[in-house]
């Protein structure tokens, strides 16, 4: 018989027997909606893992001491605190495009009867272009700014809600631990980090001032942070950073300074968010498995309980070959209906868990292509043995079987 | 009319059950020509039924040669064999043997589906015709558990008609059928056989018996009598002659 002809009777038989061809499916259908709806959130996560990543900057590479481990004692007399003359002999390194000291610290700030705990960062005038910072609303600090130690900052747009609220911030004058503060702009919306902080709320202002002014006495810790030229320059300056630290520190080892760059950041949380999906998606392979070895029951089950079909089609001129085919194309019509319904049920799920986590969750076309030649595959593979079965039956015996 | 259709020599079936051998039949050779219309009788357990299954190519002799239209069936495939019996043989069985839940229509259609020749319409055509063949194309929609057992009998009478085949076999197709039914029945058996089809048909009733123009008689996997029937009683003089079922 031609191949059409034995799916027309395949389908057939499946309507047939509509309850349980739709919950032998079930298994199929929500193990393929899981594949789907796994696979996107691990899409998804990973997405917003490489936005934060680039929202860092263009090649950035992060210089800070390391005062945890084994360090912490060798460095006891403080030899490995890096200092703003380290970032001054930084700037002469080939390939560095821009670098900026960093001193973060935090403290109360206020604007006339309002108050807002933030962070803030003093950081060169650069900082801003190695960060890929633009301002939304004034204007940026400069250079000159930094030289002479002048109390300006720009805030980011948490601060400026918090302290302002329907305000213009620009030239007002807020309160920095009690020390005056010109704001001169807000900076453009960053939203969450890879961390999960609001980056958002941020004050940032010229290293001079925040460490004459608001620094204590003893933390002065400082980290740096640089731009490279271009990407392949990153992993060759990063080695001349440490270098440079080392040998203007002595008599620290390579472990006290801890020099990392936005490309290894990023590999890492590739890396991460790379084991979640395959992770979910195993979990979600092993209910497609599950729902393969329920097609398989039902197939068996439906093999014995039509030993006299197969009998009566034997006689009248089916072969072996067209009733292997008739179960093996039960089989995959099973899964593949499965497969489809299971796509969509797939797309809605993955459609809500975005909506409610505010995620822009990605169903891949491969996605879809897995799910659909995985359960095809299951079809045939579970299909195998009953349609086997089915068409090694001795004739007579199936006839007389009852 | 006397053109030779099969032909067996030393045709022998054993079936071996643990210790000890069954023979079903042994040494049969036979010859029967196309348009003939034989009944194969004996007792129970006599190897009507396996006779039957070798000749329509449904099981393999252990022993023994057939030919069948000069073609030598015992030395075939199991898929040669298959197309033999959709092509070349029509079956009809005690029980029937529809498919459940599938229209009269559809189970008349079943062989021609296994066959590569014809379309849907063609199909639909043929299956049609055999219906109004045996007097039931007016219940052509209709599902097995919707008939009588008669009139399911007729389906399959149609069924095995369908692909114009050298000979019907049928084994004990009044088996389950009343008196009335099974004359009816037997009717139309002998109107495909006027109309030049070849019939072999299994019974252990004389009564059934009578309609055919050959009697063969086994015994013990033998065949103890092989004789010509002049005088083939006529089922439709019988219906008429048969006093309306009282109920
Ligand atoms: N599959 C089988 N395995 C073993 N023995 C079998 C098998 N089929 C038939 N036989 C034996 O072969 C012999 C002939 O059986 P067969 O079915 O041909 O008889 P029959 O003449 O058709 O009988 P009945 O009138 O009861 O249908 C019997 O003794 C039976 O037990
Ligand atoms: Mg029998």
């Amino acid at each position: 018989m031609s191949i059409f002809g034995i799916i027309k009777i395949a389908l057939k038989s499946l309507t047939r027997n509509k309850t349980r061809t739709f919950l032998t499916m079930l298994g199929i259908i929500i193990g393929v909606a899981a594949v789907i709806t796994m696979l996107a959130i691990g899409q998804g996560a990973k997405k917003i893992v490489e936005d934060q990543v680039s929202s860092m900057g263009t090649n950035v590479i992060m210089a800070h001491s390391n005062f945890s481990g084994t360090a912490v004692r060798q460095a006891a007399g403080g030899g490995n605190l890096i200092t703003v003359d380290d970032v001054e002999a930084m700037r002469d390194l080939d390939g560095l495009l821009y670098a900026s000291p960093v001193y973060n610290t935090w403290g109360q700030l206020k604007y006339e009867g309002k108050n807002w705990r933030g962070s803030i960062a003093g950081v060169d005038a650069d900082y801003f272009f190695i960060r890929n910072m633009s301002i939304a609303q004034g204007e940026l600090f400069y250079g000159s700014d930094v030289e002479n130690g002048n109390k300006v900052c720009v805030i980011g747009k948490t601060v400026a809600d918090n302290l302002f609220g329907d305000i213009d911030p620009i030239d007002k004058v807020i309160r920095i631990r009690n020390i005056p503060f010109t704001v001169r702009g807000v900076l453009t919306e960053k939203g969450q980090s890879v961390m999960g902080h609001d980056q958002d709320d941020i004050v940032i202002a010229p290293y001079t001032t925040v460490f004459q002014r608001l620094l204590g006495r003893r933390w002065r810790v400082m980290s740096v942070i640089v731009s490279a030229q271009s990407k392949d320059r990153i992993h060759l300056l990063q080695q001349d950073i440490l270098d440079l630290l080392q040998a203007r520190h002595r008599g620290t080892t390579s472990e006290e300074f801890i020099v990392s760059s936005q490309t290894e950041l990023a590999e890492t949380a590739n890396e991460v968010s790379n084991t979640m999906t395959i992770l979910l998606a195993s979990i979600a392979g092993i209910s497609l498995l599950v729902g393969g070895i329920g097609i398989m029951n039902i197939m068996l089950v439906s093999v014995t309980e039509r030993v006299k079909e197969i009998g009566i089609r034997m006689a009248v001129g089916a072969g072996k070959r067209d009733v292997l085919l008739q179960f093996i194309i039960e089989a995959i019509s099973i899964s593949i209906m499965g497969g489809i319904l299971g796509i969509l049920l797939g797309f809605g799920a993955a459609k809500i868990v975005g909506n409610t986590m505010s995620w822009n969750i990605a169903v891949t076309p491969w996605s879809i292509a897995l799910s659909v030649s995985f359960s095809m595959a299951i079809g045939v593979f579970f299909g195998w043995y009953p349609a086997k079965k089915a068409a090694n039956l001795n004739l007579i015996d199936a006839l007389r079987y009852e | 009319m006397n053109t030779l259709l099969l032909e067996t020599k030393g045709l022998s079936k054993t079936y071996i059950m643990g210790q000890i051998n069954v023979h079903a039949l042994r040494d049969v050779d036979i010859t029967v020509n196309n348009g003939e219309f034989i009944a194969v009788m004996g007792a129970s357990g006599s190897g009507k039924t396996t006779f039957m299954n070798l000749l329509g190519c449904l099981d393999k002799p252990t022993e023994g040669s057939y030919w069948l239209d000069e073609v030598e069936v015992h030395k075939m495939s199991s898929e040669q064999l298959t197309v033999i019996r959709n092509e070349k043989i029509g079956f009809v069985f005690q029980s029937f043997y529809l498919l459940p839940r599938t229209s009269a229509l559809e189970n008349v259609e079943l062989p021609l589906l296994y066959s590569k020749k014809s379309s849907a319409q063609e199909r639909k055509a043929k299956a049609m015709q055999a219906l109004e063949i045996v007097g039931i194309a007016d219940r052509s929609t209709h599902f097995p558990n919707q008939l009588s057992g008669g009139q399911q009998q007729r389906v399959a009478i149609a069924r095995a008609i369908v692909n114009d085949p050298s000979f019907i076999l049928a084994d004990e197709p009044t088996g389950n059928l009343d008196t009335r039914t099974s004359i009816e029945v037997m009717a139309v058996f002998q109107q495909l056989h006027r109309q030049g089809k070849t019939v072999v048909l299994v019974t252990h009733e004389q009564e059934i018996a009578r309609y055919a123009n050959r009697h063969i008689t086994f015994r013990d996997g033998r065949i103890i009598s092989d004789i010509i029937n002049e005088n083939p009683a006529d089922a439709r003089v019988d219906l008429k002659n048969l006093p309306l079922e009282e109920d």
